[in-house]
């Protein structure tokens, strides 16, 4: 335990000593209002690497994440324009029966036929951004065609917070519940730390694999509507390449890709550390040609870190699985 | 190796059965930066419009799937292994194209570039939709137009190796004295991702409280600029503007994000390439400074000592006339 605090604690001093640098050139960064503003930001960056984790932690990926957000958050347009009326909370139930229903292929694949999962991701990724195409032909959703109800949703505030934050907390505090108090959550670390003890354990390995695909695929499904009515557009490209810092995001909050070691504080600090960076970048002057490369280094820094702090994951996972009774 | 033997021996029988079915058409590829981008879509039912007068002329339009340089070099490879007649390419990266485009050459393809430009060496003759001058002009005229007493502007732009953008800017940079009073504070890129964008434009006015307006000369970042403007509360205080299309930027009009933006259209861009290529691959017009090519209702062009000729002014869109265009592009 000391472990898995030691290192949510280096991430939690690492973001500390971001935010001070970033306020020592643009103060303005650390007002309550501006953080509340990156977190919003963040949000579905925080959404989707807590399901990536899940999946990860099974020694699995998800590289089709990004594809299913703009699939999904392209039919809620869709609809959106077509029966305006529809309200918002069928939507959002939609959105997440849609994006289980892609994780549940992925899921599906990967358990019954035994295809690796970065394999089937990568087929899939390919696949939704293609439906798109089919769907819409390549045209844009925009702004005006979308109705008022659509578009607030995600902005509108409760106790200064808008909902897109609440709902990555909402996520956070019910996937932090499912990992800690439930067999499903004690499976999905038994399943990662060690698949062939697990079997004699009687738990299905490929059953478990699948449930980490279903439930990133509905995180991925609920955020491509938040998406969509945050930017008020929606087109094949959106989130583009995104499914790389959602894994970035994971890789440094201390998720192991070999799967096994995961902590839901981790996931979530990794991918505030990443949105962090990327909303200072853009306020404290720093040339467009540096960014990527900033980005890149604080990535590796991070995990350097964390391969230090997590050379007897063995032992972790045997704790975690005991805490979890 | 075997996949790419099959890529191209699927794109060769394809070839073969598109010239079967119709041997007597001449075939014109219109190659788009990606596929999915309203403004390409545009340019295609211009093209196809040109097709339809010209009676006897196929378009394959296409592109690849992101807008990558690679992507359009395999493209470019499969239509030259298609044999089709001529290639229009509006192009992801000035040079990288150039080899790929000398080898259709080569094999009597007529290329021309439009929109975003190929170095000389690799086509014919290039169609700007407006005149680059012109159109730098525009982008900061148009954010003066509503700054009488002068002010701070910053531009955000698309990746900062986007061929034409890069070029507009150096315009705008150029037309500067023009419009005393008036000073760009930052330059920008949102990498054409709407969540980039929209990042950029906050940190903007996090950045320079001050700022009168946002110059926007892409179509994805015009858009996420708007957006971020409404979210900020600060409509009426910094005025989105650029170069956007009118289906996308009507909200942003309808909000008050945007007072005007401007655009050429994508439809007259789509029927002037087509018809351009058709006279260079008919051989009734020849691509050399100071030639003149007919492009069917919308004139001639006239190609400067770099062959390369301008379509028209840029057209400036406001909440007057948003209505009269959003329900066609």
């Amino acid at each position: 335990m000391s472990l898995l605090k030691s290192r949510e604690a280096i991430l939690v001093a690492a973001i500390l000593l971001l935010l001070a640098g970033v306020a020592s050139r643009f103060p303005g960064f650390i007002t309550p209002r501006n953080l509340v503003a990156v977190f919003t930001d963040t949000a579905p960056l925080v959404i989707l690497a807590l399901g990536q984790m899940v999946v990860i932690l099974t020694r699995s990926i998800d590289l089709s994440v990004a594809a299913n957000l703009a699939l999904t958050g392209m039919v809620c347009a869709l609809i959106n324009v077509s029966f305006p009326g529809v309200p918002v909370a069928v939507l959002i139930a939609l959105a997440l029966g849609l994006g289980a229903l892609m994780g549940a292929i992925n899921g599906f694949f990967v358990w019954k036929l035994s295809i690796p999962p970065i394999v089937v991701t990568l087929g899939t990724m390919t696949i939704f951004r293609g439906v798109i195409f089919l769907l819409t032909n390549g045209s844009w959703v925009n702004s005006h065609q979308m109705s008022m109800a659509f578009k607030s949703f995600p902005r509108e505030a409760i106790l200064g917070l808008p909902v897109l934050g609440w709902v990555a907390v909402i996520v956070t505090l019910g996937l932090g519940l499912v990992m800690s108090r439930t067999t499903l959550g004690r499976a999905f670390f038994a399943v990662g730390g060690n698949p062939h003890a697990s079997v004699y354990t009687g738990i299905n390995v490929g059953r478990t694999q699948f449930l980490a695909f279903v439930i990133s695929g509905m995180l991925a499904g609920l955020t491509g509507y938040l998406w969509v009515a945050r930017y008020a557009v929606a087109y094949v490209d959106i989130a583009g390449g995104f499914e790389l810092d959602v894994v970035a995001a994971c890789v440094i909050g201390g998720v192991s890709i070999a799967g096994g070691v995961a902590t839901v504080a981790g996931a979530v600090l990794g991918a505030l550390f990443l949105g962090i960076i990327k909303n200072a970048l853009p306020v404290i002057d720093v040339s467009p040609f540096w960014q990527l490369a900033i980005s890149g280094a604080a990535i590796i820094i991070a995990v350097t870190f964390n391969s230090r702090a997590g050379r007897s994951k063995g032992r972790v996972i045997l704790k975690s699985a005991e805490h979890a009774q | 190796m075997k996949l790419t033997r099959l890529l191209t021996s699927v794109a060769v029988a394809t070839g073969l059965f598109a010239g079967s079915a119709s041997a007597e058409d001449m075939r014109i590829a219109l190659v788009a930066k990606a596929l999915g981008i309203g403004f390409f879509e545009a340019a295609a039912k211009g093209a196809e419009e040109a097709a339809s007068e010209l009676g006897d002329v196929e378009i394959i339009y296409t592109g690849p799937t992101d807008t990558t340089a690679e992507g359009q070099i395999e493209v470019i490879n499969s239509l030259i292994a298609q044999n089709v007649d001529a290639i229009a390419v509006s192009a992801n990266d000035t040079d990288a194209l150039v080899p790929t485009l000398k080898k259709a050459m080569q094999r009597g393809i007529t290329v021309i570039s439009w929109d975003s430009g190929v170095a000389e060496e690799g086509r014919q003759m290039h169609l700007n939709p407006s005149s680059n001058p012109l159109i730098g002009n525009m982008i900061i005229k148009l954010a003066a137009d509503h700054l009488p007493d002068g002010g701070e502007v910053a531009v955000l732009s698309a990746t900062t190796t986007s061929t034409n953008q890069n070029i507009w800017i150096e315009e705008m940079n150029k037309a500067m004295e023009n419009y005393p009073g008036i000073e760009v504070v930052a330059t920008v890129y949102g990498d054409d991702l709407a969540d980039k964008s929209y990042r950029e434009a906050t940190g903007l006015m996090q950045s320079y409280p001050d700022l009168d307006a946002i110059i926007a000369p892409t179509s994805v970042g015009i858009v996420a600029a708007a957006q971020a403007v409404v979210d900020a509360g600060k409509v009426g205080e910094v005025n989105v503007t650029g170069l956007g299309l009118p289906s996308e930027m009507a909200g942003a009009i309808e909000s008050g994000a945007s007072q005007s933006f401007a655009i050429w259209n994508p439809i007259d861009l789509g029927y002037s390439a087509t018809m351009i290529a058709y006279h260079l691959a008919k051989g009734d017009a020849t691509a050399e400074p100071g030639a003149s090519i007919p492009m069917g209702r919308m004139g001639e062009v006239t190609l400067d000592d770099t062959t390369s000729g301008a379509m028209a002014d840029p057209f400036v869109y406001d909440a007057a006339n948003i209505a009269d265009f959003k329900d066609i592009f």
